[in-house]
């Protein structure tokens, strides 16, 4: 039996790939999630509830790791938007696909947010990530101190230094690619609901045409009206099988590639936040040294230890950054192609099933003398 | 403009019986357009053009058709405006045509009437199995600016031994087939025969076409119309009686066809404003009808019933429809999406799958837009033709109370006329008595004649809305068979699309 180590960073004492949130419970306005995970020694299965709060008091412990050399290189797991009971048409939009059904794509990307930080090197160590999933008591609901990561001195400071030269070509290369692809990466996510949203209406539709025809069938003994009837029944029966055809090409959409279109684009938006942090450090440096430069004599040693101190920390992110750039390339090649390989086979499977479904229909309307 | 002379089909063996009786229409001056011009003015072909019972005692010209396209009262004089534009010219017409008869007066009638109707034709022909197929196609523009106009090309492939050759066609523009239409209707409309409404005019859609716009929407419109004009054609043909119009045949073979003038043949907006108009006034009309024939009354709530549910359907395809477009439309942009990021991927493999992904997406666009023509051009324009032939149902069922009507006026007007008589009788006035019993004689023969009618569209309603009910079950079953076979292809293409992705998704890494 392994014991648990007492440490400020901890190792996690559950199997990561088995965590899983398996349901969202509604209570009133809150959404509560149940999570499951199970413990490494093997003797049972940690059940917790968390809602939308306990999740951000998990990201802010993880943000405001200073003591952590580099911490701001980390491109942090993005947590998915707040979900809400009745959520509003901009939540609803900035959910995309997440937003849909009952809460399972959300679920599932709750979940994988959760292993992405167990799974980090210097995240999963944090003893929050312990404390969240196994302690039976809500974590404390005390908001962090105010962090390096508050969003909304950034977005002011943002116009100007995002564009900031950078001092290595690596680096500057990274932010212009990221820009781009964060970009087509939002689109095509977006573009893929559109295409999920639009096979949401056509079933509907058909489950209605199915309705109405059944709503034809005709009372009598007349053979004609028999025969008619017989006819709007079965057709009744081929939209049915459409409806259900189309049903499942939505879900294999939102299961497999959509979540990973999603993924994509919040994970492109979190190396782009990292990047920033980064240049902000940059154009902070870049004054350190002006200042260290043009300080009088009296303070300059001062100056000069500001400005080493800065260095060093500057180098740690940028050292970090790296490996977290070259993390997040092979993790995410992977993740789309499982996305696509799985896609791809659920839908193959569809076509197969439906292909069959509708033969047989063929078959039963051919055979009708 | 000469029509091609035709003989009468060989199996008529009516016309041999005509020649011989004397009593089947001894009048000489009403008779039935007939059909080959080489036929003897004296008899009446039975090739007619027309129901026969109708033509000789149409004496009230009186039609509701002056309806569909003007707000003409239904007691209007100017009536035959909008029906048959006169005789059909290139068919020289021995005597003049139904609408325009003249009244027969005292005429014996006798029972030939209610067998001497097309039953037989139908039974004599029945050795010529039906066996013709027509499409409508080749759309050309001739002419410019606004007077031009779509020539389609109508052929005909048939082994029928009512043609001339077994594969034939000719030019036609879209009045032409209104003008058909216009003919059949008057022609058959009002003594029970479900006439198939022409298709649609749309000044929006064909001015676009005239101006020349070449867009995706003046070719979906003209091959809207084109596909409207086919099912038009088969469904006239279709029917038995309508098959064997000389009009018809007209339609079909003739090399040239004179303009129809009055093109303001019977839309379906202005035909159901004719059957309300006409409903209205029967129902304003004192005497309601009595009906002691349970079958009519069951049938027309049947109609109505139908009316309701296929417009309900009707109006559920649209919206799939609409649905379907626009699936097209959004595969397509999502495919540009991914064709960009496939582009600005560094990864090589994945750089590749993601331009793999945008060019299956592309393709399964294709095939939203195939799906999207399937629904649209199987079952949203075959509920849309249902929805316009029940108009065409209930317009018939409402010409059966107005022949009841006109047969209970009649007799009405004999009553009157048999107490004024015996009045005379009482006051002694012999030369107005006389008058009075001739015109009581003339009288009896109009109701007669009423109740004759009376039955004969009883009867003819029966056999066409049997006929109808058969042929939606058809109708309905071949399409659906159809769209079947489209739904099934559309997923076997899935399939290789998506078979021929796999791999290349399996090769990132």
């Amino acid at each position: 039996m392994m014991e648990e180590v007492k440490e400020v960073t901890s190792t996690l004492s559950v199997d990561i790939q088995s965590i899983k949130v398996t349901e969202v419970v509604k209570e009133g306005d809150t959404l509560t999630f149940l999570i499951v995970s199970e413990k490494l020694s093997g003797t049972g299965v940690y059940h917790v509830d968390r809602t939308y709060d306990d999740f951000e008091w998990l990201q802010q412990h993880l943000y405001s790791q200073e003591d952590v050399s580099g911490i701001q290189g980390v491109i942090f797991p993005p947590l998915p938007v707040k979900a809400q009971v009745n959520a509003s048409a901009k939540v609803i939009k900035q959910l995309g696909i997440l937003g849909l059904g009952e809460w399972q794509p959300y679920c599932k990307a709750m979940e994988a947010f959760l292993r992405q930080i167990a799974t980090h090197s210097i995240l999963g160590k944090n003893k929050a990530v312990e404390i969240f999933l196994t302690s039976s008591d809500p974590p404390g609901r005390q908001r962090a101190r105010k962090n390096i990561f508050n969003r909304l001195s950034q977005a002011m400071e943002g116009m100007r230094k995002e564009g900031h030269k950078d001092v290595d070509e690596f680096f500057q290369t990274e932010r212009d690619h990221n820009i781009v692809i964060t970009g087509y990466a939002k689109t095509a996510a977006e573009r893929f609901l559109d295409v999920v949203q639009t096979e949401q209406k056509i079933a509907v539709a058909c489950g209605h045409f199915s309705t109405a025809l059944r709503l034809c069938v005709e009372q009598g003994e007349d053979p004609d009206k028999l025969d008619f009837s017989k006819v709007c029944v079965k057709l009744s029966e081929v939209f049915d099988s459409i409806q259900k055809n189309m049903t499942s090409v939505t879900e294999n959409n939102v299961s497999t590639l959509g979540l990973g279109l999603d993924l994509e684009s919040r994970y492109q938006e979190a190396e782009k936040e990292m990047l920033f942090r980064r240049t902000c450090k940059l154009v902070e440096l870049e004054i350190t040294r002006r200042n260290a430069e043009k300080a009088k004599p009296v303070k300059k040693a001062a100056m000069e230890e500001v400005k080493k101190a800065a260095e060093t920390e500057f180098d740690h992110i940028s050292g970090v950054a790296k490996d977290e750039i070259a993390r997040l390339q092979a993790a995410r090649v992977k993740m789309l192609q499982q996305a696509l390989v799985q896609w791809c086979e659920k839908q193959l499977l569809t076509a197969k099933e439906s292909a069959d479904q509708f033969n047989q229909h063929l078959r039963a309307f051919r055979g009708m003398a | 403009m000469a029509d091609t002379a035709r003989d009468p089909p060989p199996d008529h063996t009516d016309f041999h019986e005509l020649e011989d009786g004397e009593d089947l229409f001894p009048e000489p001056t009403s008779t039935l357009e007939s059909g080959p011009a080489s036929l003897p003015a004296e008899d009446i072909s039975t090739n007619s053009n027309g129901p026969k019972q109708d033509s000789l005692f149409d004496d009230d010209t009186e039609d509701l058709f002056a309806e569909a396209t003007e707000e003409v009262s239904l007691d209007s004089p100017e009536r035959d405006v909008l029906l048959s534009d006169g005789p059909s010219p290139a068919i020289t017409p021995i005597t003049p045509p139904i609408s325009v008869l003249t009244p027969r007066i005292g005429l014996a009638h006798d029972d030939m009437f209610t067998h001497s109707s097309f039953d037989e034709i139908e039974e004599e022909e029945g050795g010529d199995s039906f066996d013709m197929h027509i499409s409508v196609s080749d759309p050309e523009k001739v002419g410019d600016g606004m007077n031009a106009y779509m020539a389609y090309k109508v052929s005909v492939k048939t082994s029928m031994s009512l043609f001339q050759s077994h594969e034939f066609s000719v030019k036609r523009r879209f009045s032409d087939f209104l003008g058909l239409h216009s003919k059949l209707a008057s022609k058959y409309l009002h003594v029970g025969y479900i006439v198939p409404p022409a298709p649609e005019k749309s000044i929006v859609g064909m001015t676009k076409v005239k101006v020349g716009k070449e867009d995706q929407s003046s070719n979906e419109f003209v091959e809207k119309r084109r596909s409207a004009l086919e099912r038009y054609l088969m469904r006239t043909v279709k029917h038995p009686i309508l098959l064997k119009d000389p009009d018809v045949l007209q339609f079909l073979e003739s090399s040239e066809l004179p303009r129809a003038v009055s093109t303001q043949a019977l839309s379906s907006a202005g035909l159901l404003r004719m059957v309300n108009k006409a409903a209205d006034a029967v129902n304003k009309m004192t005497i309601k009808m009595n009906e002691s024939d349970a079958w009519f009354e069951e049938k027309q709530q049947h109609f109505e019933n139908l009316d309701v549910q296929l417009r309900k359907l009707h109006a559920s395809v649209e919206s799939l429809v609409c649905h379907r477009k626009e699936l097209s439309v959004n595969t397509a942009q999502f495919a540009k999406s991914a064709a960009m990021l496939g582009n600005s991927e560094d990864h090589t493999a994945l750089s590749r799958a993601l331009s793999q992904l945008a060019e299956v997406e592309e393709k399964i666009d294709q095939l939203h837009q195939d799906q999207a023509n399937a629904d649209f051009y199987l079952f949203s324009e075959l509920l849309g033709d249902y929805v316009r032939l029940i108009i065409a149902v209930k317009g018939v069922f409402d010409h059966r109370i107005k022949t009841w009507q006109k047969w209970q006026d009649s007799q009405m007007l004999l009553q009157k006329k048999r107490e004024a008589e015996a009045k005379l009788q009482f006051n002694n006035k012999p030369d107005k008595l006389q008058q009075a019993k001739d015109e009581i004689r003339e009288l009896e023969g109009k109701v007669e004649q009423g109740e004759r009618e009376f039955e004969q569209i009883s009867k003819t309603i029966r056999k066409e809305v049997s006929r109808f009910e058969k042929e939606r079950v058809k109708d309905f079953k071949a399409i659906i068979i159809k769209y079947l076979e489209s739904l099934a292809q559309t997923q076997q293409q899935l399939i290789k699309y998506w078979d021929a992705f796999l791999p290349e998704a399996k090769a990132i890494s």
